[in-house]
């Protein structure tokens, strides 16, 4: 149970840029490119943490706590997750909503570092992202309300765990519409098309990216290895929603992992099929999303 | 024993103005010893809501019509925290050598409001109730008015009289219907009315109306933004932070007297609840005034604290102690959570205020570098109110998330249908209120400064910051060991449902439990912070830090301080998702001709209640009651021979037909 649990943590830690180098490599192949090598997010990781830092005049102690509160609170929030076939490491009635916040600070942070360096597209970038995160906020809740009513438990763990099985047997329909939720939820927040286009090279359409224009190496490492990991979780509890956990067994660590590589893959199609939203269609997505899982809800009124 | 205490907790704040008073030939010293009176009363008042929150067992005084249950202690125990500490921040920020006369007064009716406030709180009869009820809210009028010499002041002041005195006609009506029905006006008499039939109906609506005035609940909140925002920044955090909560306290203790709330009434408080929290966040973000911005905070916060007492009468209804336990936990621990981060937040706001002259955001900027410690503490304020773990917001907001859930699981379809409203909507809330904050710490104490007074901006003295990082201390402190704190919660949510506290015991060990688990992940997130801090300050010691350069300007070289977002463009494409409520509206002078005039331009957000429905109903019966004096002036005796007779024909057919 103890090494099944650090193997786990270790997952946690070491796949998330490998999700990134999958996504990419699916965009890649879609496209017809060779594409970069799977690893090239961890090379880039390395690169950053060996360098130094270069910090804008304008900033303050709160420019240099964004990174490093962000990450922690990414991080701390995988504590919560329940990944292969085992509970999560910490896990109890309402766990999702310290989830939701906790990645909500993360949020906060960033968008309070990105104001901190004066700059007008910086800003731009935080009003937008908090923009669409606060409206993305309520589809989330309502996905993961879902999910609660149809296992009838009220923490993440037990949410994806053994009653899941039963639950799909009973009310597949919202399921399948809550999962469509999440998935569009996960898209938002992870900053991917058709909500923001994590390689698009002009400022002015940027949201994520443009918020840490002024970050460099080791906190723009800390960055980017939060934003995989903050994608590595949401791939996991949809991994875990679609194709439940398999008993428990060395088989549903398999099943775990083919979910997310699978989630890696959904993403690179939606990227490679898709063109980003005009700015003002991304919060009808995001109401959309909401309406989807309202729905889905609706039919577990009985 | 304990009732000595909370007497002193009365009857010193009271007094404390004398002292401002007596020794006004020496204003340091004079000011001083009101503070010390002030704070003495506060501690004696801590004390005894301490006691009785962690024995449960209430201070009862017969003949004084004292009675201090652990329903009373919370609410006691935020208005003394909060009032203590606004006593010493005010020593400095509104010192008595420096503004004479003005800062008497000031400490009189502070005084008045604090000791008016404990007596509400502590009262046992509905007379004292009303009498605690009327001294406060006076005292807070000639508080609002401390700067009467200025226009916006007395309409705010007159606005905020003439909306509590509305307020206090609809409680007489509720005791007078209490009192009826219970035959005497001791509230112990009280318990255990039927709720059912038309009294209790009535009672509800007109303690909904008087209490939900005070309380600022939407859409009777119209009198609270001006009022909060025109008073000096102790007093604000006073009003704000615990001048509302008594509407609170009354809706809870008056719905407390009845034996089986019928379920419209936690529907109703859920609806209003809701609405206030969407609206309150809604408008604040298009605030450009700190203060005015915090005030509809306020709004925001007491629609949360509506949610979680709606879930509990709903609990009460449907007997179901789960619901009861985790609304009514969820609620009290958000009064005293909100009474702290608010008071932060308004020192803070008084610390800007002080330092540049001004609380235009749009003003400010870069204020972190000039005001390091007020930036780092309002910060944390900043983070608290908009529910971010590890700090106290979260721990409330999550109680009453989970009272919601609690509703989620029950059989019943249409109890689910409140859990399918109430979370999104908390989650919206919640968003909303993190964009908000985001964009005043960014606007005020971030980036660069937009104008020279904040340029020149200083930091506060010890006296005002050391309040301010009590509070802050609180935040951290509530949100680290949430668990600590169930079990005097739910003493007082068993005093408040009059219900078995065993029956409350199994709900409050799981969420004790599950909180426990909150502060484990929270401390995780802190040690991972300080890792990671650590690493990163020995690598770069090591790797060597780069000197400062300029913000990366996208290739745009010559950046000025007007070019970064302001507080209006931060929540401009948010405040588009409102604009079926939220209208700002734009007064520009634009550039016209070869030799243009300087062109200006503002916006400001009208508020709907005030100015789109009262403003104009207040000047059509102006213009009807001008008419009608013409008519007096006239000397038309016949006219006002046929007015009283009207009157009187109308009040006999009311007699009749009742």
């Amino acid at each position: 149970m103890l090494l099944r649990t650090l193997f786990h943590l270790a997952a946690l830690l070491a796949l998330p840029p490998l999700v990134v180098g999958l996504v990419n490599r699916t965009k890649a192949v879609v496209a017809g490119r060779k594409g970069p090598p799977l690893l090239q997010a961890y090379f880039d990781l390395a690169k950053l943490l060996r360098k130094g830092a270069v910090y804008s005049r304008t900033t303050s102690w709160v420019f240099r706590a964004g990174p490093v509160v962000g990450l922690a609170a990414i991080a701390s929030a995988g504590l919560l997750l329940a990944m292969g076939g085992a509970p999560a490491l910490v896990s109890f009635g309402g766990d999702f909503v310290l989830f939701a916040y906790l990645l909500g600070l993360a949020r906060f942070v960033t968008a309070l570092a990105a104001l901190d360096t004066g700059s007008p597209f910086e800003g731009m970038g935080a009003a937008r992202e908090v923009t669409f995160a606060s409206l993305a906020e309520p589809a989330l809740f309502l996905c993961l309300l879902v999910l609660a009513r149809a296992t009838g438990t009220l923490s993440l763990s037990g949410m994806l765990g053994p009653a899941l099985p039963g639950a799909w047997g009973e009310a597949a329909p919202a399921l399948v519409l809550a999962a469509i939720g999440l998935f569009v939820v996960a898209l938002a927040e992870n900053s991917r098309i058709p909500v923001d286009d994590p390689n698009t090279h002009l400022e002015l359409t940027m949201i994520h990216e443009v918020m840490v224009l002024d970050h460099g190496g080791p906190d723009l490492a800390f960055i980017l290895y939060g934003a995989s990991l903050k994608l590595f979780l949401f791939g996991a509890i949809l991994s875990r929603l679609v194709l439940g956990h398999a008993g428990g067994g060395l088989a549903s660590e398999a099943l775990f992992f083919l979910g997310i590589l699978l989630f890696a893959v959904g993403v690179g199609l939606v990227e490679s099929v898709m063109a980003r939203f005009r700015m003002v269609r991304v919060p009808q997505l995001l109401v959309g999303a909401s309406v989807i899982s309202a729905f889905a809800l609706v039919l577990l009124l009985r | 024993m304990t009732i000595a205490l909370v007497l002193g907790g009365i009857a010193l704040p009271l007094a404390s103005g004398l002292a401002a008073v007596a020794l006004a030939r020496r204003p340091a010293a004079a000011q001083a010893a009101a503070c010390l009176l002030l704070c003495a009363g506060a501690a004696l008042a801590i004390a005894a809501s301490v006691a009785v929150l962690l024995t449960g067992e209430a201070a009862v005084s017969v003949r004084l019509a004292l009675r201090l249950d652990a329903v009373s202690a919370i609410f006691l125990l935020a208005i003394s925290l909060v009032s203590g500490l606004g006593a010493i921040y005010g020593t400095r920020y509104h010192s008595q050598a420096e503004h004479g006369a003005a800062a008497v007064r000031l400490q009189i009716f502070y005084g008045l409001a604090v000791g008016g406030m404990a007596l509400l709180v502590a009262a046992s009869n509905a007379i004292v109730f009303l009498v605690g009820w009327e001294v406060m809210a006076l005292a807070n009028f000639f508080l609002v008015l401390t700067e009467h010499e200025k226009r916006e002041v007395q309409g705010a002041a007159f606005l905020y009289l003439a909306s509590t005195h509305v307020g206090t006609l609809a409680l007489f009506a509720v005791f007078a219907l209490l009192r009826h029905a219970a035959g005497s006006f001791d509230f112990a008499a009280m318990e255990g009315v039927r709720a059912g039939g038309v009294l209790g109906a009535r009672v509800f609506a007109l303690a909904l109306l008087g209490f939900g005035l005070k309380a600022g609940l939407m859409p009777l909140h119209y009198w609270l933004p001006p009022a909060h925002a025109a008073a000096p920044s102790h007093v604000s955090a006073l009003m704000s932070g615990v001048v509302v909560k008594t509407g609170i306290y009354g809706i809870l203790r008056v719905t407390g007297f009845f034996d089986a709330p019928p379920q419209w009434w936690g529907v109703v408080l859920l609806a209003a609840g809701g609405t206030s929290a969407v609206l309150g966040v809604a408008f604040a973000l298009a605030q450009h005034d700190v203060k005015r911005l915090l005030a509809y905070h306020t709004v925001e916060n007491v629609g949360i604290i509506a949610l979680g007492a709606g879930l509990a009468l709903l609990g009460r209804a449907r007997g179901a102690p789960a619901l009861v336990l985790l609304g009514f936990a969820g609620a009290g621990l958000h009064v005293v959570n909100h009474a702290v981060f608010k008071s932060l937040l308004f020192y803070g706001a008084g610390v800007i205020q002080h330092a540049t002259g001004t609380r235009e955001m749009d003003r400010l900027g870069g204020l972190a570098r000039r005001l390091p410690v007020t930036a780092a503490l309002f910060t944390v304020g900043a983070a608290a109110i908009s529910g971010l773990p590890p700090l106290n917001g979260f721990a409330s907001e999550w109680l009453v998330y989970l009272g919601f859930l609690e509703a989620l699981r029950s059989p019943a379809g249409d109890l689910v249908a409140f859990a399918a409203v109430g979370a999104p909507v908390l989650a919206l809330v919640g968003g909303l209120a993190a964009a908000c904050f985001a964009k005043v710490v960014g606007v005020v104490f971030l980036g660069n400064a937009r104008t020279a007074e904040a340029e020149r901006a200083h930091e506060a003295p010890r006296a005002m910051l050391a309040p301010m990082a009590v509070l802050a201390l609180a935040c951290a402190a509530i949100g680290l060991a949430p668990a600590a704190l169930l079990p005097p919660l739910a003493r007082a949510a068993a005093a408040w449902s009059r219900s078995d506290p065993r029956l409350l015991a199994a709900p409050a060990l799981r969420a004790g439990t599950s909180a426990s688990l909150v502060s484990l992940v929270a401390l995780a997130l802190l040690l991972l912070a300080a890792a990671l801090w650590a690493w990163r300050r020995r690598h770069l010691a090591a790797a060597g830090r780069a000197a400062p350069v300029d913000t990366w300007g996208c290739g745009f070289t010559a950046p000025t301080a007007r070019i970064q977002y302001t507080s209006s463009s931060f929540a401009e494409l948010l405040l588009g998702r409102f604009s079926w409520a939220v209208r700002p509206r734009g007064h520009a002078v634009r550039l016209e001709g070869p030799f243009p005039a300087a062109a200006t331009f503002h916006t400001s957000v009208p508020d709907p209640v005030l100015d789109l429905a009262l403003v104009p109903i207040a000047r059509a019966y102006g213009w009807i009651a001008s008419r009608m004096r013409v008519l007096y002036l006239q000397r038309l005796i016949q006219f006002q021979m046929l007015l009283i007779l009207a009157t009187l024909v109308a009040v006999l057919a009311w007699g009749f037909v009742w």
